[in-house]
């Protein structure tokens, strides 16, 4: 199972890759993406400069077996959000590091960082 | 937790296994949506051993069935299988089933969760020279559906398949194994068939690599159960515990078409012929959608601010590349063409009642 060194990871199997300017960049991990099966539609609940508090439900994921919330690792504003899988859903399960990407958070708590977990934690989370 | 003869296989091919009715199940191997698209373009198969096997013997077994369950088992010749289902008295549906007539015995095919209770419900309404045998561990069972599986099949066996009708069986020899081969399935697929064999792990495993093989040049798939339900949604096949339980009645779940009124007395007859007669309050009917939420089961159904029904069933048509579903609803609002509203998790979505089933 591919878990990047180079992100962090939430319980609820999201990553958060932190760029040069302090964006933290979210996506769900390919564990969860392998859970979920065929993503069919993937809906955001906010817009652009939303602000969203750590842990709250900003969207959902649909796939054919079920449904799953997404919920932000950090508390901030919302930056950019990946339009391109509004009709490409499948994007998240081929490449969720990648093409799969969900939305663009500026932390405005940059101490929730410290809370998200390594690569090994993750690891150890999900057994692999 | 049950296994079933291909358990090894399952897991060999990667298939992502869940708890479904006790058994281990395979829910999907490659994707819901990939098996979903072998089955209608080409061909897919299904371990659905799970499911329970009954055989009704005894010089009464007629008379048995016949007030058993709601088809008319007197239109049901040798050599045919006959959808049917059991109704407790007050009309509620205790199990869907298949009814093959075998001649000097009646097969009966149920639901792998309702087994324990369908036994037990068939031995409270024995009567007569009726034998009751739960055959259910000694059957494996596959289903093997697409426009393909004919193809894949014959290579298998000397028996003609062509001449198969939809819903006959016959019990032949199929990659040198006795076999009760079914013209049946639960995919809307009109080339279908469902193989019943011996449950041996060794002749299950050599049967399924001889499908696998006679099949690899049609690109032949393994399916889940997530596909199963994807496809028979399609055709709005209703599924027991979601479409029809016992308290929403066969009729109400839109199986009046195997429910014989007229046949003679029967579990449940008395209580159904008198909700016909009164009109029905309620009725599964199909609805369709062009928002991307997917209305799951346990929905509630509006017609602006009243609440008219519930989702009994739902999901997206990999076929038509729309949600889809099934909703019990109050008369006045179940006709197709009513726009209706559904709650899907706090977000009030458009829909609309529309006729079944949803391919064609």
């Amino acid at each position: 199972m591919n878990i990047p060194e180079d992100l962090k990871y939430t319980k609820d199997h999201e990553w958060v890759r932190i760029d040069s300017d302090g964006v933290a960049e979210i996506g769900i991990t390919e564990y969860a993406q392998g859970e979920l099966g065929d993503i069919i539609y993937v809906g955001i609940e906010y817009s652009i400069d939303g602000d969203v508090a750590k842990g709250e439900e900003i969207g959902t994921i649909e796939a054919v077996k079920t449904v799953a919330q997404i919920y932000s690792p950090v508390t901030g504003k919302i930056q950019d959000i990946n339009i391109d899988v509004n009709d490409s859903p499948n994007d998240i399960n081929t490449d969720p590091y990648g093409k799969g990407w969900l939305v663009k958070i500026t932390p405005t708590k940059p101490e929730d960082l410290n809370e998200l977990m390594d690569a090994n934690a993750y690891k150890a989370l999900i057994g692999s | 937790m049950k296994k079933t003869a291909f358990n090894n296989i399952h897991k060999s091919l990667g298939g992502k296994m869940v708890d479904f009715a006790g058994f281990e199940m395979p829910v999907q191997y490659e994707g819901i949506i990939a098996e979903h698209k072998a089955v209608r373009n080409s061909v897919g198969v299904f371990d659905v051993s799970h499911m329970g096997e009954v055989e009704i013997h005894g010089n009464d077994a007629f008379d048995y069935v016949q007030k058993l369950t709601t088809n008319d088992v007197s239109k049901l010749q040798l050599g045919k299988v006959q959808y049917s289902s059991m109704c407790y008295t007050d009309g509620g549906v205790v199990d869907d089933l298949l009814v093959y007539n075998c001649g000097k015995y009646f097969l009966l095919v149920i639901n792998a969760a309702n087994i324990e209770k369908d036994i037990e419900w068939m031995n409270q309404n024995k009567f007569g020279d009726v034998e009751i045998k739960n055959v259910s561990d000694n059957i494996s069972l596959l289903a093997v559906q697409g426009p393909n599986s004919l193809n894949t099949l014959q290579k298998l066996t000397k028996f003609d398949l062509s001449v198969m009708e939809y819903y006959s069986f016959t019990f032949c020899n199929l990659a040198g194994q006795e076999v009760l081969l079914s013209r049946t399935g639960y995919t809307g697929e009109k080339i279908c068939f469902e193989i019943y064999s011996s449950s041996d792990v060794k002749k299950s495993e050599e049967l399924w690599n001889a499908i696998f093989d006679a099949g690899s040049e049609y690109g032949i798939k393994p399916a889940g159960l997530g596909s199963r339900d994807t496809l028979r949604l399609e055709y709005a096949y209703r599924l027991y515990g979601n479409d029809m339980n016992e308290k929403i009645n066969i009729l109400e779940a839109g199986l009046g078409w195997i429910t014989k009124l007229e046949k003679g007395i029967f579990n449940g007859s008395d209580a159904l012929k008198k909700a016909k007669a009164e009109g029905l309050k309620r009725k599964v009917v199909g609805f369709s959608t062009d928002e991307k939420l997917i209305a799951r089961q346990g929905a509630e159904v509006y017609s602006g601010d009243n609440k008219i029904g519930t989702v009994t069933s739902g999901n997206i048509s990999p076929m038509l590349n729309k949600n889809i579903g099934m909703a019990l609803i109050d008369e006045g609002y179940n006709k197709t063409g009513t726009e209706i509203q559904i709650d899907i998790r706090g977000k009030k979505v458009n829909a609309k009642v529309v006729k079944t089933p949803f391919l064609n």
